[in-house]
């Protein structure tokens, strides 16, 4: 090629217009996926966050104050091998996201304009009517909390993977809370007397709703960002969140004439499911750790009992609710059962104990 | 059908207002009294006034809107490769697109990242929503940029350096300078970085260098791919900027904050300047074809959107709340790039270090030369030369540019701050700080890392400002190496464990293409070393030695 002729020698600037050393790498190579091949996923995230003991050449460039800098693995006291080897279960990068929140938004949004067109909520039973707006408007500000709670842990973890896990979780917590919020309000277009600041009143002043709320502030306090996404998932999703959402609100509604309301909070099962997924793919990982597993098995049963005891109290309290609907089809008993099984087998699967807490 | 119905009318039902949905969704935080929340990433900032949420909207509507945005990126992408882009592309440009975005995904985390510190800090709760849609905002920006990498790497004719693109962007002296600007979102006092850094000086001003600008210019390199993604990235920033206003808003009517702001506007403006100005004017300005004389270089570029559209509409109405503007940064920015020349400089660096680069930089021509002499009078004098140079030992078996003695060029020290190196060789400075020696581009640059980046600020203790660490200076990590065995630890080799990814021309053939042994026998060698090495004496001559600059030697 002559300098100054300004002539490009290649014409076409496709994909095997011409054959060369490296013409057909045409993957990204520099991480191992966890499968055969790199999912899609794999692509969008491995090593986007880099890492002084990957390919980090300069370290970290700014530092804290104290010298902490940019990510640190001190910033939890549980102990890895390897952060990079986590890889969220739900595959989720910005486009699967979005699909997924969507879908969800249009799911909650038909069921609400189908069932006011049809004068559904004016069929609800009184006393459930009550119960939404003082409980289920209480809720709404646990799955806030737990949204805000992980929005404050995705800036921590020591990897892509890590903190983008949890900030879809945060996403998925904070949309349910307004989709709650605005259910409600919307609710209150149609049926008169519906008090929307009673949810957030018994929030901060009704005895059942107290523990519940002890237990959030606790997971919103933690500093250590694993313990915050433990809590969370391991923890207070099953032994309260899924209790009233499942063992509550779904189970008792369909008998007070309410089809609307199972539809809308069945949004979080779902979302649960995912998230629950992530986290103990995270966790059985750092279980197994060849290195540091006992030691981060025993945090967690220490993180286990000290959340624990916070949602079991705050499970107790919630008790009153299950006798507040006309048509009791639910016990408080059976339904917590079933909760503590799911936290027992939960932390089976991770690969602790937690039996010492469930039981006492 | 009566007149006048439509099915919008038969299925319309009556709403909450926009106003009362945001007023119930603010309403959903609360002060905790069993367990206070900690206060994990500090500022020296005091925040007493509830920012407000100007975007009113709610995550119901905010999904559904991002994934049309997303159909219609990616359906744009299908009908590029339907279209046969590739065909048609300019690969002096896709080559440039490899530096690019191998640096961006990682700002834009960062960006997800530091919502987390002012989610917190902000009293109120009604902003915490825009923060949280940010928060996913910059978590798609992120991906959608990897997967819009991984795109080129799969239909481009020459995917090295996208293969390895992560890897290449934790090594590169080049992608370093990025992540001074990523860093600088989520480390040290929150306010600083996340608040003023980020939004109110980054994405405020000069996303639209990167976002607006930029892909004009890939558009007239056949590359359409670049403004469908950036452009719907783009439309994301006005939530940004509506935050970090906000923001910025219930900080600044506490006069206790305004020494703090100032420091940070002035830290802010200077090195998203340094930084940003000497990355994206060298894409738009050398890694283009187009030589329409009618449209605006990057100079004129920068004084519609830096200039008359942010620093005349939103930095001096700060003014009127008694905040200190640095009119002298501004216009000293200006200056560098129109009398200066920054981003020219930046160019001719980033040229002679091709064989560490991962991605391909071919000479400039003739037809290149005009243009840019008609842009930039007096550009010929300075550059043309050079640029033969370039072309003439971009042959395989010259001696490449970075060690051939023979053109004249001066490898220049590195700026501690922005991570640039000194190119503006007048404003060349250097001090001390604790005991160490080190240089800077320019007086501002001194000032960031002296006086901004430290425990105390005009005699106020600023104990949650961040510091300056880490292997600053790229060259000290090769200090003493062959250049060859540089290139392999780097990785910037190819398949074939010979050829190198970067190549100084866009020549498709392997009988043209360099090799590890075309480069072997160079050492390569830090200039801050040999600078401390000196005397106080002699640095002060090697000081004034280096600012008389160089002269590129004629050529025939």
């Amino acid at each position: 090629m002559s300098a100054t002729t300004g002539k490009t020698p290649q014409k076409s600037g496709a994909a095997g217009a011409a054959q060369f050393a490296g013409w057909d790498s045409r993957k990204y190579n520099y991480f191992e996926p966890k499968g055969r091949k790199a999912s899609h996923y794999e692509d969008m995230t491995v090593d986007v966050q880099p890492d002084p003991k990957r390919y980090l050449l300069q370290d970290w460039i700014i530092s804290f104050a104290d010298g902490t800098p940019t990510y640190d693995e001190r910033w939890t006291e549980v102990k890895s091998s390897d952060w990079h080897k986590f890889r969220a279960i739900d595959q989720e990068w910005e486009r699967t996201h979005y699909q997924r929140q969507s879908t969800i938004v249009g799911m909650i949004s038909n069921v609400i304009e189908n069932g006011r067109r049809s004068g559904a909520p004016k069929r609800f039973d009184k006393a459930w009517v009550k119960t939404l707006s003082d409980h289920l408007g209480a809720y709404k500000h646990a799955e806030f909390g737990l949204g805000t709670s992980t929005m404050q842990a995705q800036r921590y973890g020591y990897t892509q993977m890590i903190n983008n896990a949890i900030l879809t979780n945060s996403s998925y917590k904070l949309r349910f809370s307004q989709d709650v919020t605005l259910y409600l309000g919307e609710l209150a277009l149609d049926i008169e007397g519906i008090d929307q600041e009673a949810g957030k009143h018994h929030w901060l002043e009704d005895p059942i709703w107290q523990g519940t709320r002890h237990a959030i502030e606790a997971v919103m306090g933690a500093t250590d960002y694993l313990e915050q996404y433990f809590a969370t998932n391991i923890v207070f999703e099953p032994l309260v969140a899924e209790l009233f959402r499942s063992g509550f609100i779904m189970q008792m509604a369909a008998s007070q004439n309410d089809f609307m309301t199972p539809a809308v909070v069945s949004a979080a099962e779902g979302d649960y499911e995912r998230n629950l997924a992530n986290a103990v793919e995270l966790f059985s990982i750092l279980a197994l750790d060849p290195t540091h597993g006992e030691a981060n098995r025993k945090l967690f049963v220490h993180w286990f009992e000290k959340h624990g005891q916070l949602a079991m109290l705050a499970a107790h309290q919630m008790q009153p609710v299950w006798s507040l609907p006309r048509v009791k089809v639910a016990q408080f008993s059976d339904v917590f059962d079933l909760q503590k099984n799911r936290a027992r087998a939960i932390a089976a699967e991770i690969g602790f104990d937690v039996r010492q807490t469930l039981d006492r | 059908m009566p007149e006048g119905l439509n099915l919008n009318k038969i299925i319309a039902q009556r709403g909450m207002s926009i106003s009362d949905a945001t007023k119930r969704v603010a309403d959903l935080g609360w002060t905790p009294s069993y367990v206070q929340e900690a206060m994990t990433f500090p500022t020296d900032y005091k925040i007493k006034k509830t920012p407000r949420d100007p975007m009113k909207q709610v995550l119901r509507s905010y999904f559904p809107m991002q994934e049309e945005k997303d159909n219609r990126v990616y359906g744009a992408l299908d009908a590029a490769l339907r279209g046969d882009m590739f065909r048609n592309v300019q690969p002096r440009w896709v080559e440039w697109m490899k530096l690019f975005l191998a640096i961006i995904p990682f700002p834009e985390i960062s960006a997800a990242r530091s919502m987390a510190m002012v989610g917190r800090l902000a009293p109120g709760e009604e902003l915490r929503t825009g923060f949280a849609m940010q928060m996913v905002d910059e978590f798609r920006h992120s991906t959608i940029q990897m997967n819009l990498k991984k795109w080129y790497m799969e239909n481009y004719i020459d995917p090295a350096g996208f293969d390895i693109t992560e890897a290449a962007f934790g090594k590169c002296y080049a992608s370093t300078i990025g992540r001074q600007f990523a860093e600088g979102f989520v480390t040290g006092d929150a306010i600083t970085s996340a608040n003023v850094y980020l939004t109110v000086v980054a994405e405020t001003a000069f996303t639209n260098t990167l976002f607006v600008a930029m892909p004009s210019e890939a558009a007239r390199n056949g590359d359409y791919a670049l403004p469908t993604v950036f452009l719907s990235v783009q439309s994301d920033e006005s939530r940004h900027v509506g935050n970090g206003h906000s923001l910025l808003m219930s900080l600044i009517n506490d006069p206790d904050n305004h020494l703090l702001l100032e420091r940070d506007l002035k830290y802010a403006f200077w090195q998203n300047h340094a930084i940003v100005d000497a990355a994206i004017g060298t894409f738009v300005e050398y890694g283009t074809t187009d030589r329409d004389k009618n449209k605006e270089s990057y100079a004129e570029l920068w004084h519609r959107w830096i200039y008359e559209d942010y620093y005349r509409t939103y930095m001096l109405p700060l003014e009127k709340y008694g905040i200190k503007i640095h009119h002298d940064d501004v216009a000293a920015a200006w200056d560098r790039i129109v009398k200066s020349n920054y981003v020219h400089l930046t160019a001719q660096f980033f040229s002679v270090g091709w064989p560490v680069n991962f991605w391909r930089i071919e000479a400039q021509t003739e037809r290149d030369f005009e243009w840019f002499e008609h842009k930039y009078p007096g550009w010929y004098a300075q550059f043309g030369n050079y640029w033969k140079w370039y072309a003439k030992l971009s042959e395989k078996g010259q001696t490449n540019v970075l060690f051939n003695a023979d053109t004249g060029y001066t490898y220049p020290h590195r700026c501690w701050s922005c991570m640039v190196p000194c190119l503006i060789r007048e404003d060349f400075t250097y001090d001390t700080v604790e005991g160490k020696v080190y240089t800077y581009c320019s007086e501002q640059c001194r000032w960031t890392h002296k006086v901004a980046f430290a425990a105390e600020y005009e005699g106020r203790p600023t104990p949650a400002m961040g510091r300056f660490s880490g292997r600053r200076e790229w060259e000290e990590c090769y200090h003493g190496w062959d250049l060859a065995d540089a290139i392999t630890d780097l990785g910037f080799v190819r398949a074939d464990g010979k050829t190198l990814v970067p190549q100084p021309h866009l020549h498709f053939d392997d009988a043209k293409m360099w090799t590890l042994d075309d480069v072997r026998g160079h050492i390569l060698g830090s200039p801050l070393i040999g600078f401390r090495a000196l005397s106080d004496a002699e640095r002060v001559t090697a000081a004034a030695e280096y600012r008389k600059g160089f002269t590129i030697n004629p050529i025939n």
